[in-house]
């Protein structure tokens, strides 16, 4: 900032200055000329084919949780491929950072990119994934028309992208933490972190757990009150149960970070002495509750793709799950421990061997429930008519990978043994090996199966068995090398080094992520061929897969009311059961079905939050007033309109229907 | 939804729909209810980072010199006949009769908010006596923890106040009972939560 700077401009753009635009860093300055260049285009594309109205109807505004699940997947991907970007950055900067040789990024800038990728990858790519999977495929398992709380479900959904929005504006506006992705203190404190990098990481994070929130108590509720008739709990889908313990976790682990993150900007913002090393601040005190929401949010992550693959491989199996009730018990006693291993994450703070020790042991107890649960998958295989479809490709890459991921888990679970791995690159290699080999793995398989309910086409299976391959191979090319560094000492975080007997294993890792580009690139090419050849890979029945579960009883897409009528259950697999004693599809009768109206409240909201948290960033008190003023405005204003509902009119329902027992009558056309 | 029947009734049925549209129960209470377990949480790590912190007076003031018991015992009482006559106004909403129901809410509302003002006068007179939350650990801790109870409250009189404008104008209709039964769990919770912090912070912090 110039100290000749007016106080008017000071008062109107607080810290912003001309020079937190990195235009001198051709790194980033190129990264820019790319995203507006691909921005523009999709603009440009939209505003040519006059979609602005269409998407702006149907989707940004849609409190239905089909449409608002998909948007909340395409962010995910989306993100992605930034997350991936600063991936592949930290792979060919360790390759070639050697010696003499600094390789190309300043350390400055390396430890933002480090940051940026832990964070976006947990907070915009794998948690929009599982959250847009139970949106989309929860309501329909249990039934239901809707969720709970639908304008509640848009809301969540755009501060999540308010969020993500605010992460990726630190790129080109500012810089971004360089403080590892749970911004540890000191350094994230004020006097070590003065500039915006943090805050931008405080409040887009801040924003999006908002969302995050509200969408795990919408869910627990719809699961819990809104079941068809007959659906009794221990009736419900494994993946509907996965869902329940995940959101049950989001409920009680999310409201810790907020906290958490509250205490670090006060400290920030109001120089209070919460973690600063001076005037009594306890540095541990906010790795202790980053931790107690850390820990249970990987289980919140992992614990809906466990509900996919179950899905999954009872599905191409052909026979029903291995071993349900021992799925359910193990799903919730995971849920349980989860809460309550969290000092795992450093032991090395030296809390004493008993405290270590109940931290250790209960880690290691986790183990026995997630080895239930492969067993039970493998039971579930065993005599089963095994089909290699797509989905079970990366559920059998992801028994195969998880398991080991879990092992090194145990050896990091052993205190003695952590204080060597502490911190090290066998720690980096261990997490992404239970989260590419859990859930993105699971992700994956999740977007090849329920694909074809959500468009009424498949995916293009040479192409998803071409990345499905890829991601396999690269993913052990990728961090094998990293296991074996970890264990010879070499420390995570680090942008040069100096042993050149460690280069060759940075190689292979970097030759590794190339190999998963080429699996990210084949997944884009299978979206893209499947929906040229959409026809040749269309499903008419609604039922692509044999499957068994209620989701599959509806049309491909489904109506947006889902069932004309609720479904009345008997069994678990209700569509098998529905299937196996003769189901007829009523052609009668239809009546109005009462549903949700669309609401622009939510990108309202959304983009208010957005302009708050951008004027808190850069201290800008009349952007984060007034925005504030107006989230709270429009909120109350919001709660004046009593009329949000409308009726399909049956005449519209018998229509819907008709064409849908038209098309399965039809001549299969499938080639 | 009745399962149970459904059960006994249709075991081996070929009924695989309702005809009848069934109406689940409105999920907005234990939404809420849930909303106000998350509540607890947040509340849970600000008593556990006082409990940390607490002691940490880095040379400055401790409890004993700053905290005014007289004063505490007077913002304590109106909290209490805040929501005594919060559940006052509940009572008169159950006999449907709009005008005793907003005439308590308003009562519950202006002690409220005497409890807001006379917390922020305890504040304004430490921060004055250089005992501001940047002072020492013990109160950041000591602020933040009191100041969230303060700032729900605060939320709480927006929320009371917009809610009897929605009375005064559509009635005790459904949706308006349900957002007060809401607002009177939020109501009592924070009662709760206050019973902590002044046990915890304000008489163990003179005891000690």
């Amino acid at each position: 900032m110039t100290p000749h700077r007016s106080a008017w401009l000071h008062f109107l753009l607080g810290r912003l200055t001309l020079s937190a635009i990195p235009y001198d860093n051709p790194i980033i300055l190129w990264t820019f000329v790319v995203v507006a260049t691909l921005g523009a285009a999709v603009l440009g594309a939209i505003t040519y084919h006059r979609l602005w109205g269409y998407l702006w109807r149907e989707w940004f505004t849609s409190i239905d949780h089909k449409r608002i699940g998909i948007m909340y997947l395409v962010l995910a991907i989306v993100m992605l491929l930034r997350g991936f970007a600063d991936a592949v950055m930290m792979r060919t900067q360790q390759a070639i950072a050697f010696g003499s040789h600094l390789g190309y990024l300043p350390p400055h800038h390396y430890d933002q990119i480090f940051t940026a990728h832990g964070s976006i990858m947990i907070f915009f790519v794998a948690m929009p994934l599982i959250v847009g999977l139970m949106n989309y495929v929860m309501p329909m398992q249990i039934g239901a028309r809707d969720v709970a709380f639908p304008f509640l479900n848009n809301f969540s959904f755009w501060m999540t992208v308010a969020g993500a929005v605010l992460f990726m504006l630190s790129l080109f506006i500012g810089d971004f933490a360089r403080t590892g992705w749970l911004g540890y203190p000191p350094v994230s404190e004020l006097r070590q972190s003065p500039g915006v990098g943090v805050d931008y990481y405080i409040w887009g994070l801040q924003i999006a757990g908002v969302g995050t929130l509200l969408s795990g108590i919408n869910m627990v509720v719809t699961i819990l009150k809104m079941r068809a008739p007959g659906m009794t709990l221990m009736r419900m889908p494994v993946f509907t149960w996965a869902a329940l313990c995940s959101n049950a976790l989001i409920v009680a682990a999310f409201p810790i970070l907020t906290a958490a993150l509250a205490l670090l900007a006060l400290d920030r913002y109001a120089g209070t002495h919460f973690f600063t090393s001076s005037l009594g601040g306890n540095v541990m005190m906010y790795i202790n509750l980053i931790w107690i929401w850390g820990h249970p949010e990987v289980y919140i992550l992992i614990l809906p793709m466990f509900g996919v693959y179950s899905e999954v491989v009872a599905t191409f199996s052909g026979k029903r799950l291995f071993g349900y009730s021992s799925m359910v018990y193990a799903t919730v006693a995971i849920m349980i421990l989860s809460y309550l291993v969290w000092l795992h994450h450093f032991f090395t703070m030296g809390s004493g061997a008993d405290v270590n020790s109940f931290f250790a042991l209960t880690t290691m107890i986790i183990s026995i429930p997630t080895g239930v649960k492969i067993f039970n998958w493998l039971f579930t295989m065993y005599r089963g008519r095994v089909r290699y479809d797509v989905p079970m490709l990366w559920t059998i890459g992801f028994l195969f990978t998880f398991t080991i991921g879990g092992m090194t888990g145990v050896m990091l679970s052993v205190a003695p043994a952590d204080f060597m791995l502490h911190n090290s690159l066998f720690v980096v290699a261990h997490f992404h090996n239970v989260i590419i080999g859990g859930v993105v793995f699971g992700a994956f398989a999740a977007i090849n199966y329920w694909f074809p309910k959500a468009f009424g086409f498949r995916l293009d299976p040479f192409w998803g068995k071409v990345s499905f391959w890829f991601w396999l191979v690269g993913y052990w090319v990728a961090f094998t090398p990293l296991y074996v560094l970890g264990l010879m000492g070499v420390t995570r975080r680090l942008s040069h080094f100096t042993d050149p007997r460690l280069q060759i294993w940075f190689q292979i890792a970097a030759v590794g992520s190339g190999l998963i580009f080429l699996g990210i690139l084949a997944f884009l090419v299978q979206i893209y061929v499947s929906i040229r050849r959409r026809e040749a890979l269309r499903d008419a029945t609604g039922d692509p897969w044999n499957g068994r579960t209620l989701e599959w009883s509806t049309s491909s897409p489904p109506p947006a009311y889902n069932f004309a009528f609720t479904p009345l259950v008997h069994d678990r697999d209700a569509w098998t059961d529905m299937k196996r004693r003769g189901f007829v599809r009523p052609t009668s009768g239809f009546r109005p079905i009462h549903m949700p109206k669309n609401t622009s409240a939510g990108v309202v909201l959304g983009a208010l939050s957005l302009c708050c948290g951008f004027g808190l960033v850069w201290h800008i008190a009349w952007l984060a007033v007034a925005a504030f003023v107006g989230i709270v405005a429009v909120a109350i204003a919001n709660s004046f309109d009593y009329h949000r509902d409308h009726h399909i009119p049956a005449e519209e329902v018998d229509r819907v229907e008709r064409e849908y027992r038209r098309r399965l009558a039809a001549p299969a056309s499938t080639p | 939804m009745s399962t149970t029947t459904h059960d006994s009734v249709t075991r081996d049925a070929t009924q695989f729909y309702c005809t009848e549209e069934p109406h689940p129960e409105n999920g907005t209470l234990l939404g809420f209810w849930i909303y106000l377990m998350s509540d607890c949480f947040i509340f849970a790590s600000l008593f556990a980072c006082y409990a940390v912190l607490g002691t940490r007076y880095a040379a400055g003031p401790s409890p004993r010199d700053l905290f005014d018991l007289p004063m505490l015992a007077l913002n304590t009482a109106l909290l209490l006949l805040s929501s005594v006559t919060f559940g006052f106004a509940m009572l008169e909403m159950a006999r449907d009769r709009r005008g005793p129901t907003l005439a308590w809410l308003a009562v519950a509302g202006a002690f409220a908010a005497g409890f807001v003002a006379l917390e922020i006068h305890e504040f304004a007179r430490m921060i004055a006596a250089g005992a501001g939350p940047d002072r020492s650990a013990f109160l950041s801790s000591f602020f933040t923890l009191v100041g969230t109870h303060g700032l729900h409250v605060t939320v709480g009189i927006v929320w009371l106040v917009t809610l009897m404008t929605q009375i005064a104008r559509h009635g005790l209709n459904e949706t308006n009972r349900r957002r007060l039964n809401c607002l009177s769990m939020f109501w009592h919770f924070l009662d709760l939560i206050w019973v902590g912090v002044f046990s915890f912070v304000y008489l163990v912090g003179v005891l000690r």
